[in-house]
Formats: structure tokens, C-alpha cells, sequence
């Protein structure tokens, strides 16, 4: 059994981090080989972060470029916060696979093709001319080292004699990619052994698909040690992570989890009220293969009935989740506003995708920003929360539990993509190291008023079955204190001063707002949500080339933290990075009058490190002008090119089309 | 429903504070009494009993009520009452909705929370217009109205609710009439029903569509024009008892006189509240074809409620994995464990 301290014959290189990425058809089990790789480095002690890319398409026809699936590590033997910028090696299980990633692929690097699948039927279904074939093109045989490997027939050989289907014999070949893997990268196989038995063995009780999986893995494996084809192995040491238990987790399976200690912490249980969205359904999975937990979810008939059903239950005393994407939060805008009317808890999870409309549903973006802080009829305004990570979608969604219940207001975190989906190494928390999360239900004591408030401005949550608390809520305006239905003037305008007043002192329970860095200088890098990675990575980098710029991450979008406008005034200049067209931005300039400039990104994809970099010097060197934003293009952020050039993209779109 | 809290109430306590503000003559008043009246009747308690409404005259009902209430929005009722009974299975929930609202702008909230069988009952005053916004056709208004919004006369066909609740699986179907006594005995039934009651209350708006139920209201024309369903009993009707319904040999209802050429109610048909058919015949006949058309309880069948259920699933899964704590949600997956490291970890790019 090969272990981490494998001392063979070969050259060993010792890499500080390093980026693999998996790529094939969505039925070569990309997915799963990525995991696992994932999964072992951790356990070896590397720190990861990765980014998986589904195919937009369910059945995108198989060989097709938008049929490719990819997963994307990055392990290192230091603190890493993004998945990485340019692969340092591809697997690309078929030529679909290898047109749609060879250009990520950094010059030098490692490429892995299967070469069995490059024949003319997949070649053609790639889109590459006739006669053509990319793994015999001199471009990429001198920018690449790229190894050749028939993977489809080594591993129908490794399985020649377990008497299984040629079609069982080839689901396995993504774990033959991956004992290849494994041994360039010297990682031990005993994690993804282990799976697979539990998996296939016990779990689906497939003892031999379980045997199968391992005997190619292990083929792979030992291809690397004796075909003598890789000319030296890598080696990534493990990273100087807080010594502890740990375990790997996606933001989903982190926001469910820290909705269900919410509930624990509030004595309450959690509705969660859902719709099949992508990619938020991961969510109502997580919770719902969770009920031993007391967590009580709902697969309701539309988004717009999510979200009433989980007014109802916060109504009735519990805590009313719904989760959804963009689409899905607009049907829920006039129930959200309903919540905001009658000032009962509600947290509404929006998991941002590539809108508008269906737009990209497996992409990331960050541009429901707006929608969530004004997307409802009337002055409607909410708690706005980002997690900035997989595993720091834990913490908000216990914050976002705690802020809705002191405050009687509905809570909207806005998550991503690219967060609840990636994965991180998650350090497992004390279970007693929580503070409760206290929740007062008035009883009857006298007169009650149900819209009376207390220091918070926060209305009583007297729930139904408390006798002498009977009161009716509902839409319409209501008379401050009494509740009673009211169309006086005066009192629409205070209430509509309550309810924004109300909102405005969560801000006595958020903190300073921190920075990355000195908390003043020539550049502030803002940003909020999944672009932390990035921006905390090109920061750290802008400061030990000696640079005075600094990072600020906002969480608390609305809110803000109340020293955010002093701190945005003691920096020259502030460069808010998004991947949306300057939505915080936007907020930022109206609220402090600041003359923030954008680095805006709308390509599915989360920021390259490098592109923030760029966009730093320019900021820097005083050349963004009178110019807003600056939007990258093939990883290069130009001065020249901030304005769109409309017609050069139309005239290549034009000529991709005739190529076609 | 067993409340140990005496004394018993009286319909008068079932009343809130607040002013009801229907148009005089509206025959939501008549609803509204007899609600009251059959909440004391039950032994209801104010404090377990919600009334949640959509939009629209009949929504505002949960304002004039001394129970617990919320007026929400246009058509949502039905799931915001599923989240109240998801959250609290033990509050004895009312929705209140109206043609419009119901059936149209919320049709497929009622179309699920029937089919689940979530235990409200929901009240839908049928007047065959959108009242609170002065006048348009609704969908149940008849063909060729003319209102405001089609001043040359509406091109939808109307819907028959009952058809509709009976096709969504409704585990309890009726009919009933707002100035009809027999209200009362409905909404009892539907109190005690165990799952969704769905009642489809004729109800007379006097300013935007007065009459339009006049046939099954005036004194002297209605016991011509309903049926008074009876579980059991053939399907006899008119003032004099002298007409019934039965089956032709090709299974379609028509209507004849007793007596008439030796005809006897045993060649009626005979009303069984659990044949799911019948109940869906029954929904069909209406007075413009030349038929009564039937009120009382069309359809009941016991079965199991949503909310029920999901506890069971929840009890299930505590009994298959174990109280959840917090110890154990942490440590689920692969966990691992860094040992602190014996080389100090040298940086350098
Ligand atoms: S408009 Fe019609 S339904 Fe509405 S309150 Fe007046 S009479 Fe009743």
C-alpha cells in the first residue's frame, strides 16, 4: 500500500501548492475522482479549496464540449483561499474535455489525456476539423507536457477477468485516471479504498463494482510507477493548519448544518420550505436527509408557496426557512414584503446564479445583490448576510437565525454558486461553544399590543395557542402598537420610519468593520461573498511586494457595519471587485459618497487572482480615470480595453458562428 | 377537540373588536355568523384556532374574528396555512379565500394543499366576481358576462370548484349556500373532518353581482333548483319532494318525476358520501342544464394528514438514527485529524 512517505527510485519535486483539474463527459464520474482527490489531500494535511464545474445541460449530448464536466483542486502545503488560477495539470478524459480546458492549463504544465477517446467520432463531436487532432498538434506538444495514456483500454484490461459489462468495465476508468493521478502526486489510496467499500459495498451492497473501482485505482497507480512516462513526481507537504479534527465541507452541507444548530441554539424547530432550484436544491437535500435532527422541510408546489409556508411557520412560532436562486427569490418578492409588513422572523437563502431569467443556472455570479436589498414593492427593507466561504456559510446562517429572531425581520443570505458547492476543510467546532440564541414569546399579561416594541424596535412573537395573545397580522398598514388596520397618514409614514429605523439598529450588534492590512492607505480592496478567496489572495500578494492596499470583506451588506464610511475615507482610492456590473459599488457611492471604482466580472466564473492583481497596479498607478469599472477579458485586465468593444465582440461572435 | 379551558364559549366571543366592514346586505355576514356560531358548537378555543385569508371581501375575514389571524396575500393562504399546520399541527387552522383568489390567482396553492390532505378547511365564498376591485369576471363568472373588464361579454368558460377540489384528491367536498341554514351543519362536519375540507359557499355579492344565486336562494324557487344531499338517501328534491335524480343505462343523470310512471326513490340514486364518481357527477349538474344543483357533503374519506405524516417521517428517523445533537451533526462525513506538526513548517515560494 503505497503511503504519503513513499521513498521510491523517481524524482520528487517539492511543490508549495498545486492545481489539478478533472475534466471529461458528465457520465465519466468527474465529479466523484475530484472528490476523492480532495478528500485525501485533506487528510493528508494539505489545506484545498475547489471548484466544481457541472455542464449547464443535463443531457448535453455525450463527446460535446457543453456535455464536459470539471473539477478543479487546489491543495497546498500553506494557507490557500481560492481554487487556484491557471492547472498546473489536466486530465482530460476525451477531446471535448481538452478543448474546453487546455487553454486554463499554465505553459509547462502537466496534461493527461486519455487518448482512446480521441478518435474521429469523438474528435468530430468535440468540434475539431476532420483530420485534425489536437494531441498530435506541435503547439501543444511544445507549450504542454503532454502524456498520452490509454486509459479507456488499460483499464478494460485491469478488468479483464471480473466478468462485468463493457459499459460497468467503463464507468470505472474515472478511477483509473485517478490512481494515476494519485501517483504523480504521491498522495496515499487508502481514503478512496475506503470509500469505494463503503460506497458501492455496503452502502449500495455492489461488493464487486466496489473491487473493480479498486483494482483499476490501484492499476493506475502502479501505471505511474512503472511506465516510466512521468519524468518526476510531485510533492505537496502538509500545511501548518490549526492542529484538530476536521472534515471537509461544501457550503450547502455548512449552511445546513449551521441552520440546524440555530434551531438547537433557539430551542426551535427549523422549517425549511423549498423548491427545486439549482443550485440550491443541494440545501433541501442536506436538511431533509436530516430530520433525526428535528428539522421539519417542505418540497412545496412553487417558490412562491416556499417561502408563504415558511412565513406560516415562523408565524406559528417556529423558525421558517426557504432557500432558492435568483429566479426563484423574484416569484418570492411580494411574500418577502409580506414578512417585512408583519415583522415576523424569515430567512430566505438566495444561492446567486448567471441571471438574468434562467440565465446560467450552474454558473456563479454575484448579482442579486440588489435584488434581494430593494427587489419588493413599497420601502421594504431586510437584513442583507454573505458567507465568504463554504465553511463560513456555517456561522452566517446561525447569524442570520440570530439576527431574524432578536429582530423580528427577515434575513436574506446571499450565498453563490461557486460557494455552495465548493468545498473547504472545516475545523470541527466545540458543540458547547455556542452562545444560545435567546428567543422571549410574550405571555398574557393584560392589554396585549402586538405591535409594540422593545429597545430593538422589535415587535412581540406571540404565537397562536398562547391564550389571552389572539391578535390578527396581515398586509395592510397597521396602527403602531395596537396592530389595528390603519390608512392614516401619519401613521404610514411612522410605521415606514419603524420599520427602516428597525432595520438600521442591527447595526448596534455588528462589528467594526475589519481590514486585511493597515486601516488606511493608498488602495481598499471591498469586496463581499465568494470573491474573498481572490481578493485576500491578491491583496496578500500586493502587500509583501510593498504596497499600501488593504482588504475590507464585507459581510454585513445591510446593514453596514457603522465605522464602514469612516474607514472607505482613510484610503486613497477603493477598487470594489464583483461579479456582477457594480452592484455594491453602487450602494457604496450612494450611501458614503465615495468614488468607488469596480473590477466587474460576469462570466460564470469566479475572479482569477491575477486578474485583481492587475486591476490593483492600475488602480495604483492612477490609470483607472474618469473610467467606473473595468471588466477582464481571457484573464487580462486591460486599460484599453475597459470599454466593451461592442462591435469586436460581435464580429468575433459573428465569425465563431460561420466557423461552426 | 378537547380544551380543558371553561367556561364554554358562545358565538358572540368569537368575535373581535373590530368593525366589520362588508357592503350591507353582503352575504359574507351570514358566513361569518354561522362560523362563530359552529366554533362554539365544536368547543373551539380562540386562542388554537388560526383564520389565515388571501386577498379580496371575503379575506378580510381573520380581522373580525377574536381568534388568531393573518390576512396575507392574493391567493397565498393555502400555503401559509400549510407552514402554520407544518409548524403546529395541533392549531385548528381556516382558510378563507374567494373565487378569485382561490381559483384563480392562487388555483395552484389550493390544487396542493387539497391534495396533501393538510387538516384546514377552507372556505371558499363563490360570488362569482372580483368584489374588492369593483366588478371584474371572475372565474366562475358565467360565459358572455359583462363587467368593466369585458365590456363585450367575458370569453372564459367558468370552473366548478367542486370539480376542481374533487380532481386535487380533496379528502372533503361540500357545497353550501350563505343564508342557508344548513351552513352550519356543513362547516360542523368539516370541523370534525380529519384532513382538508374544501366548501364552496354560494355567497351573494349585492353590489357587484346581486342574485347571481337567486335560483338557490329566493323562498320560492330554491327547493326546485338544489339538492339537499343526504348520505344514504336518494336524491330527491322540490318543494314537494316530488322530483328525483337517477341514472340512465348509459350512466348519465337525469332528472324525473316521482310517481311518474311508477318511478320510486329506489330508482333514484342513492347518495354515498365515499364514491369518489358519484361525487364528481354530483359536481356537475347545474341549474343552467336543467338540473338542481346538489349542496351538502359531496365526497368524504378518512386518510392521513400531511402534517401527521411528517412528524411520523421525523419520529422514524429519530428511531433509525438517534436523537441529532450537535456532537453528532459536526462529526458526520469524513473526519480527520491534524496532529500538530513536529517540523516547523518553513515558508517560501
Ligand atoms: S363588494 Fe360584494 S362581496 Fe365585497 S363586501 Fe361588498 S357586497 Fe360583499
Amino acid at each position: 500500500m503505497p503511503t504519503e512517505s513513499t521513498s521510491d527510485s523517481h524524482p520528487h519535486q517539492d511543490l508549495l501548492s498545486a492545481v489539478i483539474r478533472f475534466a471529461g463527459d458528465s457520465g465519466d464520474g468527474m465529479q466523484l475522482a475530484g472528490t476523492q482527490f480532495t478528500d485525501t489531500s485533506a487528510i493528508i494535511g494539505n489545506d484545498v479549496a475547489t471548484f466544481p464545474d457541472y455542464p449547464a445541460e443535463i443531457r448535453a449530448p455525450a463527446g460535446t464540449v457543453p456535455g464536459v464536466s470539471g473539477f478543479q483542486i487546489h491543495f497546498a502545503a500553506e494557507d490557500i483561499f481560492t481554487p487556484g488560477d491557471a492547472v498546473n495539470a489536466l486530465v482530460a478524459m476525451n477531446p471535448a474535455a481538452f478543448k474546453a480546458h487546455i487553454d486554463d492549463v499554465e505553459p509547462g504544465g502537466v496534461v493527461i489525456a486519455n487518448e482512446d477517446e480521441f478518435n474521429k467520432v469523438n474528435l468530430r463531436k468535440a468540434g475539431y476539423p476532420e483530420d485534425y487532432n489536437p494531441l498530435d498538434d506541435s503547439q501543444y506538444l511544445t507549450r504542454y507536457q503532454l502524456f498520452k495514456v490509454p486509459i479507456t483500454r488499460l483499464n478494460e484490461e485491469a478488468l479483464a477477468d471480473t466478468g462485468m459489462s463493457a459499459k460497468d468495465v467503463g464507468r470505472c476508468k474515472n478511477m483509473y485516471a485517478l490512481g494515476v493521478a494519485y501517483w504523480l502526486y504521491d498522495r496515499p489510496l487508502d481514503q478512496t479504498i475506503k470509500y469505494l467499500n463503503r460506497f458501492f459495498g455496503e452502502k449500495k451492497k455492489l461488493p464487486k463494482v466496489a473491487e473493480a473501482n479498486i483494482k483499476t485505482l490501484k492499476a493506475g497507480y502502479y501505471f505511474g510507477e512503472t511506465a516510466e512516462m512521468f519524468p518526476v513526481r510531485y510533492h505537496v507537504a502538509r500545511a501548518p493548519i490549526t492542529p484538530g479534527k476536521y472534515r471537509k465541507v461544501t457550503g450547502a452541507e455548512a449552511l445546513a448544518m449551521g441552520l440546524i444548530t440555530a434551531g438547537k441554539l433557539a430551542d426551535k424547530t427549523i422549517c425549511y420550505c423549498g423548491y427545486p432550484i439549482t443550485p440550491a436544491s443541494n440545501l433541501l437535500h442536506a436538511l431533509a436527509a436530516q430530520r433525526n435532527f428535528g428539522v421539519k422541510t417542505f418540497q412545496a408546489e412553487d417558490e412562491i408557496a416556499a417561502v408563504c409556508a415558511s412565513i406560516g411557520a415562523s408565524f406559528a412560532g417556529q423558525i421558517g426557512v426557504t432557500g432558492t436562486s435568483g429566479p426563484g427569490f423574484a416569484l418570492k418578492s411580494e411574500a418577502i414584503g409580506l414578512a417585512v409588513m408583519t415583522e415576523l422572523p424569515l430567512i430566505i437563502v438566495n444561492v446567486q446564479r448567471g441571471g438574468p431569467s434562467t440565465g446560467l443556472p450552474t454558473k456563479t455570479e454575484q448579482s442579486d445583490l440588489l435584488q434581494c436589498m430593494f427587489g419588493r414593492n413599497g420601502d421594504a427593507p431586510v437584513v442583507l448576510l454573505a458567507p465568504q466561504s463554504p465553511g463560513d456559510c456555517f456561522d452566517a446562517a446561525i447569524e442570520a437565525v440570530r439576527i431574524a429572531l432578536r429582530h423580528m425581520a427577515p434575513v436574506c443570505l446571499l450565498a453563490d454558486g461557486y460557494i455552495a458547492n465548493g468545498s473547504e476543510p472545516w475545523l470541527i467546532p466545540d458543540p458547547d461553544s455556542f452562545e444560545p440564541i435567546p428567543v422571549k414569546h410574550p405571555t398574557a399579561n393584560g392589554q396585549f399590543h402586538p405591535y409594540d416594541r422593545d429597545e430593538n424596535l422589535a415587535r412581540p412573537w406571540a404565537i397562536p395557542g398562547t391564550e389571552g395573545l389572539e391578535h390578527r397580522i396581515g398586509g395592510l398598514e397597521k396602527q403602531h402598537i395596537t396592530g389595528n388596520v390603519s390608512y392614516d397618514p401619519e401613521n404610514h409614514q411612522l410605521m415606514t420610519m419603524l420599520r427602516k429605523e428597525k432595520i438600521d439598529r442591527v447595526a448596534r450588534f455588528i462589528p467594526d468593520q475589519t481590514t486585511f492590512g493597515p486601516d488606511s492607505g493608498d488602495l481598499l480592496v471591498l469586496g463581499w461573498g465568494g470573491t474573498f478567496g481572490s481578493i485576500h489572495t491578491a491583496v496578500a500578494r500586493a502587500q509583501k511586494k510593498g504596497k499600501r492596499v488593504s482588504a475590507a470583506h464585507l459581510r454585513y451588506l445591510h446593514p453596514m457595519p457603522s465605522n464602514l464610511g469612516a474607514l472607505l475615507k482613510r484610503f486613497r482610492g477603493v477598487l470594489v471587485p464583483e461579479l456582477n456590473t457594480g452592484q455594491l459599488r453602487l450602494l457604496i457611492r450612494g450611501r458614503f459618497l465615495i468614488d468607488a471604482r469596480g473590477l466587474n466580472k460576469v462570466q460564470g466564473k469566479p475572479f482569477l487572482v491575477e486578474e485583481i492583481e492587475q486591476a490593483i497596479d492600475l488602480m495604483l498607478a492612477d490609470k483607472f480615470g474618469d473610467r467606473e469599472y473595468l471588466m477582464p477579458r481571457h484573464h487580462q485586465v486591460k486599460l484599453e480595453d475597459q470599454e466593451y468593444d461592442f462591435a469586436a465582440a460581435l464580429a468575433g461572435a459573428a465569425q465563431e458562428t460561420h466557423e461552426s | 377537540m378537547s380544551e380543558k379551558s371553561l367556561p364554554v364559549l358562545t358565538a358572540k366571543d368569537f368575535a373581535s373588536d373590530q368593525d366589520v366592514r362588508w357592503c350591507p346586505g353582503c352575504g359574507d355576514y351570514a358566513i361569518l355568523n354561522q362560523v362563530k356560531k359552529v366554533l362554539a358548537k365544536v368547543n373551539a378555543t380562540r386562542h388554537n384556532s388560526v383564520f389565515v385569508a388571501g386577498i379580496g371581501c371575503s379575506s378580510r375575514f381573520p380581522y373580525y374574528m377574536s381568534t388568531y389571524g393573518f390576512h396575507t396575500i392574493h391567493g397565498r393562504a393555502p400555503a401559509i396555512a400549510t407552514g402554520v399546520k407544518i409548524a403546529n399541527p395541533d392549531l385548528n387552522v381556516w382558510v378563507v379565500t374567494g373565487d378569485g383568489d382561490g381559483l384563480s390567482i392562487g388555483g395552484n396553492h389550493l390544487l396542493h394543499v387539497l391534495r396533501r390532505n393538510v387538516n384546514v378547511k377552507i372556505l371558499l365564498f363563490n360570488n362569482r366576481i372580483y368584489g374588492l376591485t369593483k366588478g371584474q369576471y371572475s372565474p366562475t363568472s358565467e360565459e358572455g358576462k359583462k363587467t368593466p373588464s369585458s365590456p363585450q361579454g367575458s370569453l372564459d368558460l367558468p370552473l366548478t370548484p367542486l370539480s376542481v377540489a374533487l380532481a386535487a384528491e380533496a379528502s372533503f367536498v361540500a357545497r353550501c349556500i350563505d343564508v342557508d341554514p344548513d351552513l352550519a351543519k356543513v362547516l360542523e362536519r368539516a370541523a370534525n373532518h380529519k384532513g382538508s375540507a374544501f366548501i364552496e359557499i354560494y355567497q351573494d355579492c349585492n353590489v357587484f353581482n346581486h342574485f347571481a344565486f337567486r335560483y338557490a336562494t329566493d323562498k320560492d324557487a330554491k327547493e326546485e333548483n338544489i339538492l339537499r344531499l343526504e348520505h344514504g338517501k336518494p336524491l330527491v328534491f322540490g318543494k314537494d319532494r316530488d322530483k328525483g335524480i337517477r341514472m340512465t343505462s348509459e350512466q348519465k343523470p337525469e332528472v324525473v318525476k316521482l310517481s311518474e310512471s311508477g318511478i320510486k326513490e329506489d330508482d333514484l340514486i342513492f347518495h354515498d358520501e365515499h364514491d369518489e364518481k358519484l361525487a364528481f357527477t354530483l359536481s356537475r349538474l347545474r341549474v343552467d342544464d336543467g338540473f338542481p344543483e346538489p349542496v351538502g357533503v359531496f365526497y368524504q374519506m378518512d386518510d392521513d394528514c400531511y402534517e401527521d405524516l411528517l412528524t411520523q417521517q421525523i419520529d422514524e428517523a429519530i428511531k433509525a438514527r438517534g436523537v441529532g445533537t450537535l456532537e453528532k451533526l459536526f462529526n458526520a462525513g469524513d473526519v480527520y485529524e491534524i496532529e500538530p506538526s513536529e517540523v516547523p513548517h518553513e515558508q517560501h515560494v
